[in-house]
């Protein structure tokens, strides 16, 4: 890992980019259903490379990261959805009541908001060590969703939150996901982001070495957050819809095997973790909704993706803990053979 | 007389919380694995209610006990027992998957919609204490957990077994290195929390007269928060804790500002994130888990 270069991880990401545009340019050639699974599956890589950020960083998990989903997503509902819809459903102040934002005019404040939100709270959370950070990351999540699901006249509480502009078209999320995938190369070529590394192999010797380990976890912190505040716009203006519960434990889960099982130590790892989790579950959805084999139809009862989902996991975590990727960054085959990751 | 119902109405949900706590810093404490599935071993113990509805409570009680002790077991012995050697980061990550796949297969079985149990329906009557009204499901909660207290604390103290479970919480290896089996240890263990865990569903189907896939969501939380309030790994700690996480939760209920009082969890989780803040290491340490550098 230490022995890329700048050059080689630019050439990975410039690959994982060229893998991204060639199964967007398949996916308008795929019917609509499936053209949404793949709109979906590059929001979801928007956030996974979001939490890659901070979890593949610093190895530090976080599940609190879908609570900032929720922030940009609620933010921009509050600012894109039409004034009269939200005098009917929502009670919010006049000038949030009337006004009506342009998508990318809304994504920006949103991130900004989920941004500051995510600095307040992990400013003093950075601090703890060993499992109480992920614990307290929980906690984070806990209080998102209760507040979502209670402020009535700002989340549109236990009801939907419905009529939200539907912005994310196949080309805009897989946008959202190559700027992501930018910004976390970029990042992991600074100061910050070696740092960080170096903190994730050993806490002490980067302390040692004069790293403060809390201020570059703020700082990936604030970074992943910001990040995946941007999937939940994308989530958002995809589904049309907000509902507190979308934003809870299992999407927590979902993504958090996405990035496990790719292989939390590489971007490829967090991509090859998306697109095998999106792959498997579309395989077993349309198990679900039934398969003709001759006369007969194959149904599972729903259920079976999520099922399938956790096996899988347990099985990565049980036999290749580091994931399909481990350390591997996607290259060019060299004459060498790739293997600095080991 | 408000202060004291509301005391009761502490005491009687922390006794509960304590329970789930126990169950959760029980498996801690000797293998380092914060069991998020530990919601899915109560939500099993409330279907198992609902497969055997009609019969004598008695008959639903034990066999909600028996099956999730086996559950627990056959939890540690598949998932758990090949990641014995992981980081409790990937020990919480491989509980999290555990617990999903719990909660879909129930749900692949009996659908998403909650259903009603009658179990223990007359244990809603109350009691009356002069001006007090005491629901008996609260005495009833209450007593229970003393009593699992006493027990576990004879068993750690007088049986061979608990003494094991003390060393091996304390050093797991060199408790083997004496000769302590791990495995056995390790499953005796998850029996017992398999148990303190039914308890809890017990409580709760009464409770709600309902079971539903994600009925151990909401409780594992709360434990998760009382166990590490306790100090992780300690048991006395964790019951502590749990006391102290019900006094809370009901203290906001009575005392918040009506407007307030659908956010009281926010508080609650508010509230153990300023307590990490001022003791990550809980309330009681044990000096083996300090971090030493």
């Amino acid at each position: 890992m230490m022995g890329h270069t700048d050059n080689r991880s630019w050439q990975s990401a410039a690959l994982l980019l060229a893998v991204m545009v060639a199964v967007a340019l398949l996916a308008t050639l795929a019917p609509p259903a499936l053209q949404r699974t793949v709109t979906e599956a590059f929001i979801k890589l928007t956030v996974v490379i979001g939490l890659y950020v901070f979890v593949g960083n610093s190895g530090v998990f976080s599940f609190g990261h879908v609570g900032f989903m929720a922030i940009g997503g609620y933010v921009s509902a509050i600012l894109t959805i039409l004034p009269a819809k939200k005098e009917v459903a929502l009670d919010l102040p006049v000038f949030l009541e009337t006004l009506q934002l342009p998508g990318l005019a809304a994504l920006i404040v949103a991130v900004l908001v989920a941004a500051i939100v995510a600095f307040l709270v992990a400013a003093p959370l950075v601090r703890l060590r060993g499992i109480a950070l992920p614990m307290a990351t929980f906690a984070v999540l806990v209080i998102v969703h209760v507040v979502a699901l209670n402020w009535q006249s700002v989340t549109g509480g236990r009801q939907a939150l419905v009529g939200l502009p539907r912005f994310t078209s196949l080309w805009v999320a897989l946008a959202g996901a190559a700027a992501a995938l930018i910004v976390a190369t970029i990042y992991q070529q600074t100061r910050h982001g070696l740092a960080l590394r170096c903190s994730r192999e050993s806490e002490v010797a980067a302390a040692a070495t004069g790293i403060d380990v809390e201020r570059e976890r703020l700082i990936a912190f604030v970074l992943s957050a910001a990040i995946v505040a941007m999937g939940g716009f994308l989530f958002a203006h995809f589904l049309g819809t907000m509902t507190a519960n979308t934003f809870f434990i299992d999407l927590t889960f979902v993504t958090l095997t996405m990035l496990v099982v790719g292989g939390m130590r590489s971007l490829t790892g967090a991509c090859a973790g998306v697109a095998l989790v999106s792959i498997v579950s579309e395989l077993f959805r349309s198990i679900e909704r039934g398969i003709p084999v001759g006369d007969h139809v194959i149904e599972a009862p729903p259920g079976l993706q999520e099922i399938a989902l956790a096996v899988i996991l347990l099985a990565i975590l049980i036999m290749r803990p580091n994931g399909l990727m481990g350390d591997w960054e996607l290259a060019w085959p060299a004459r060498k053979k790739a293997k600095e990751g080991a | 007389m408000i202060f004291l119902q509301n005391a009761i109405d502490a005491i009687s949900l922390g006794a509960v919380y304590a329970l789930a706590a126990l169950g959760i810093g029980l498996i801690f404490s000797i293998m380092r694995l914060i069991n998020f599935a530990h919601g899915e071993l109560i939500m099993v113990g409330g279907f198992v209610l609902y497969g055997l509805a009609g019969q004598p409570y008695l008959v639903m009680g034990l066999a909600s006990i028996l099956v999730v002790a086996i559950l627990a077991l056959g939890m540690e012995r598949i998932a758990f027992r090949p990641l014995r050697k992981a980081s409790p980061a990937t020990l919480l990550i491989a509980s999290f998957a555990v617990s999903y796949l719990l909660q879909h297969v129930v749900l692949m079985v009996f659908g998403a919609r909650p259903m009603g149990v009658d179990f223990l329906a007359q244990f809603g009557d109350s009691v009356e204490l002069g001006v007090l009204r005491v629901p008996k499901l609260q005495f009833a909660a209450i007593i229970v957990t003393i009593v699992s207290l006493v027990c576990l604390a004879l068993f750690f103290r007088r049986s061979r077994i608990g003494v094991e479970m003390r060393a091996a919480a304390e050093d797991f290896t060199m408790a083997r290195l004496l000769g302590v089996r791990a495995n056995r240890v390790i499953a005796v263990a998850f029996v017992i929390s398999g148990v303190l865990a039914s308890m809890v569903s017990l409580y709760l189907v009464a409770q709600t007269g309902s079971v539903s896939y994600k009925m151990g969501v909401n409780m594992v939380l709360i434990a998760f928060v009382a166990s590490v309030i306790g100090g992780m790994g300690s048991l006395t700690g964790a019951a502590l804790g749990g006391f102290l996480v019900g006094i809370v939760s009901v203290s906001l209920q009575a005392y918040l500002p009506v407007d307030l009082r659908p956010y009281r969890d926010a508080f609650v989780f508010l509230a153990f994130i300023a307590f990490l803040l001022w003791r990550p290491q809980g309330l009681m340490t044990r000096r083996a888990d300090m971090e030493r550098v």
